[in-house]
């Protein structure tokens, strides 16, 4: 009862309101426009995060993530391209039935479902993240190392990129983190008599870089690209008919969605392609999938939505981040002095339910604000890219330069574009160079106090149980991806 | 799928070194080997302060894996080739270019005169020509952003030409 009372906290917080109204909206736009998304616009809005207590930062943060990936299917029903690389999927058969005329009840569905699966993803959260937070009161060092270990393997199965791609990209993640002082003896590691990176780089250059930067430079590559639009009339809410036909799916989905999204470094792309299949293998209309099914588009948009509750269990529980969005909010929390772990929940739980409840707002208010202003929001595809671009440059270099009042973060901000950049052409997925970069302290220092524990002897690892358990999940988590792609080849063949 | 397939199999017919798994392969693995050289000139902690392992131990472990991992995506690609990509138009060129302009021109000159010109710089070589627009992006949009972090978060832009004028 006290903890649905702290859930509800942010409705009696006009402060917070306001936040949430802002961060829902400005999530909205981001998730329309085509190359923005969740997670870059959270890298974005980082800097500006540090004027907020966090609280309302991490509550900002959250609505954005929600609101954006919801707002992707706007654009993948109307103009075929997909807002976020999670609304991929609904692409599928959004468009079809777009272009059948029904533009207005693809997208009833899309808010529909997305609704019931961020909602249904929040409950999930708000069971399944104490219960995992109580787990990890038994971890020591040596099961922080594995756990890390195990999050860090799980790249190699993300949706983008080849397996071995992902993990050199989250090995290089890890590397970064090496640069500056070394925490432990305070010698100097990859500084090049570079005074200014004595103190590590950054969160911020290289996640703005990676994101912002790396997309601007993409999107150079695109500007002769047209853009075909679909006029929308208004949004429908589904029939029964529509309901009838689409509840098991939706539920399917957002219980696919909750526990991909909990799997460290997968998130929503990935479930919506599962959430997509699965209702394709379930339903009685197989052949309608492709062509404009109604189950298609509730499959993909309730498993993706479902997905933002599910990857923020382990964000706060264990601070491993669930996806590249939780990545980005992850960051917020490190900056903003707040370390997730079980100690989270015991000390600060007005905290805690104060994000879920906000969620859970967030979740309502894109249903409303989707409903009300998805013709408004669908407007916001046709600013150009030749006006749009520069100006987040403007804000990314200001922003970025904000945290530290240094012009060298502005510079590593640019060179992480030009790397990201260059990552993608090639195959190289970045989200899990940001995930390495999180991540790298800790598997760094809980492997230097592990060995200082166990008296530099590596094989006392396999005498802890818990330990042993997430060094067979990595195991696992490595051979699945060799052995799907070995299985995808036969079947080509 | 064809397509790619197409790409794929073009791919294979060029000479080994001009194919990008190469390209890319050996560059990851140049820097790599660069990177592992410089973990050799890190300070060594003597024994009895050391806990668990050196400092250099950690990144050059890490550096041997990114090499064992790139000679292992150049040899899957031998077998399944990469598909050839695109050539870059003219306009990434000049995108990245300006970001070259933003360094030397910051550094140089002015912090708010780089933004500025930068942002006209990409918006003209993308396409747009309507001044009116050059100058809300270049001009305009820079001064709000200008305004809002000098006066709502507090920041002081470094000094340069128009930034002097400003806060004298």
């Amino acid at each position: 009862m006290d903890n649905l009372l702290l859930m509800l906290a942010p409705l009696f917080s006009s402060k917070l309101l306001l936040v949430l109204f802002f961060g829902t909206l400005f999530g909205l736009i981001l998730g329309v426009l085509p190359g923005l998304g969740p997670t870059t616009g959270g890298a974005l809005i980082l800097p500006f995060t540090m004027t907020l207590d966090p609280l309302s930062a991490i509550v900002l943060l959250t609505s954005i993530y929600c609101a954006g990936t919801y707002g992707g299917a706007i654009t993948a029903v109307l103009i075929n391209t997909p807002g976020t690389p999670a609304a991929a999927a609904t692409c599928l058969d959004g468009y079809p039935l777009a272009q059948k005329g029904e533009a207005g009840r693809a997208l009833g569905m899309a808010t529909v479902s997305s609704t019931v699966g961020g909602i249904f993803s929040v409950v999930i959260l708000v069971f399944f993240a104490p219960i995992l937070a109580q787990l990890a009161y038994e971890f020591g060092q040596p099961e922080y190392f594995a756990l890390a270990i195990f999050g860090l393997t799980m790249l190699a199965s993300i949706g983008e990129g080849s397996p071995i791609k992902n993990l050199i990209a989250g090995a290089f993640g890890i590397l970064i983190s090496t640069v500056g002082k070394d925490f432990m003896t305070s010698i100097d590691r990859f500084t090049f008599g570079v005074n200014e990176l004595t103190e590590g780089i950054g969160f911020i250059p290289v996640v703005v870089g990676l994101f912002a930067m790396s997309e601007m430079l993409t999107q150079s590559t695109l500007i002769n690209q047209i853009f075909n639009r679909i006029a929308l009339k208004a949004i429908k809410l589904p029939s029964k008919d529509d309901y009838k036909k689409t509840w098991k799916t939706i539920l399917r989905s957002s219980g696919i969605g909750s526990f991909i999204g909990v799997l460290p470094a997968e998130g929503g792309t990935v479930a919506s392609l599962i959430g997509y299949s699965e209702a394709k293998r379930f339903s009685k209309n197989p052949e309608e999938f492709g062509k404009g099914s109604i189950e298609g588009i509730a499959g993909a948009e309730a498993a993706n939505n479902a997905a933002t509750g599910g990857a923020m269990v382990p964000t706060l529980a264990l601070g491993i981040p669930g996806s590249a969005t939780t990545a980005v909010i992850l960051t917020g929390l490190i900056i903003h002095g707040v370390r997730p772990g079980p100690d989270l929940f015991r000390e600060q739980p007005d905290f805690l339910y104060g994000i879920f409840g906000a969620m859970l707002i967030a979740n309502i208010l894109f249903f409303i604000f989707g409903f009300f202003g998805a013709k408004i929001f669908a407007r916001i595809t046709l600013v150009p890219n030749k006006i749009l671009w520069p100006m987040i440059f403007a804000v990314s270099v200001c922003g970025t330069y904000s945290l530290n009042q240094s012009i060298i973060d502005v510079w590593i901000m640019l060179f992480f574009g030009v790397v990201g950049f260059f990552m993608r052409r090639y195959g190289f997925s970045v989200v899990p160079v940001i995930i390495g970069l999180i991540l790298g302290e800790l598997v760094e220092g809980t492997l230097r106090q592990s060995l200082v524990i166990f008296d530099g002897n590596w094989l006392m690892f396999l005498t802890r149980p818990i330990a042993l358990t997430f060094f067979i999940l990595s195991l696992i988590a490595l051979a699945f991806p060799l052995i799907r792609s070995r299985k995808l080849r036969k079947k080509n063949d | 799928m064809k397509n790619v397939q197409k790409q794929k199999r073009a791919n294979k017919s060029l000479p080994f070194f001009v194919r990008d798994e190469f390209k890319v392969s050996l560059i990851i693995i140049l820097i790599s080997v660069a990177l592992l050289i410089t973990t050799f000139t890190f300070d060594i902690v003597p024994p009895i302060l050391n806990r668990g392992i050196q400092p250099a131990t950690f990144p050059k472990a890490l550096l041997v894996l990114i090499i064992v991992m790139t000679l292992l995506i150049y040899y899957l690609a031998t077998k399944n080739p990469w598909k050839v990509e695109k050539k870059l138009p003219r306009s990434f060129f000049l995108t990245l270019s300006s970001f070259v302009i933003f360094v030397v021109v910051s550094k140089t000159l002015d912090f708010f005169l780089a933004i500025s010109a930068l942002s006209i710089f990409v918006s003209y070589c993308w396409g747009e020509k309507r001044l009116f627009y050059l100058l809300l992006v270049g001009i305009i949009f820079p001064i709000i952003v200008f305004i809002f972090f000098e006066t709502i978060l507090g920041l002081r832009f470094p000094p340069g030409i128009i930034t002097n004028i400003y806060y004298s």
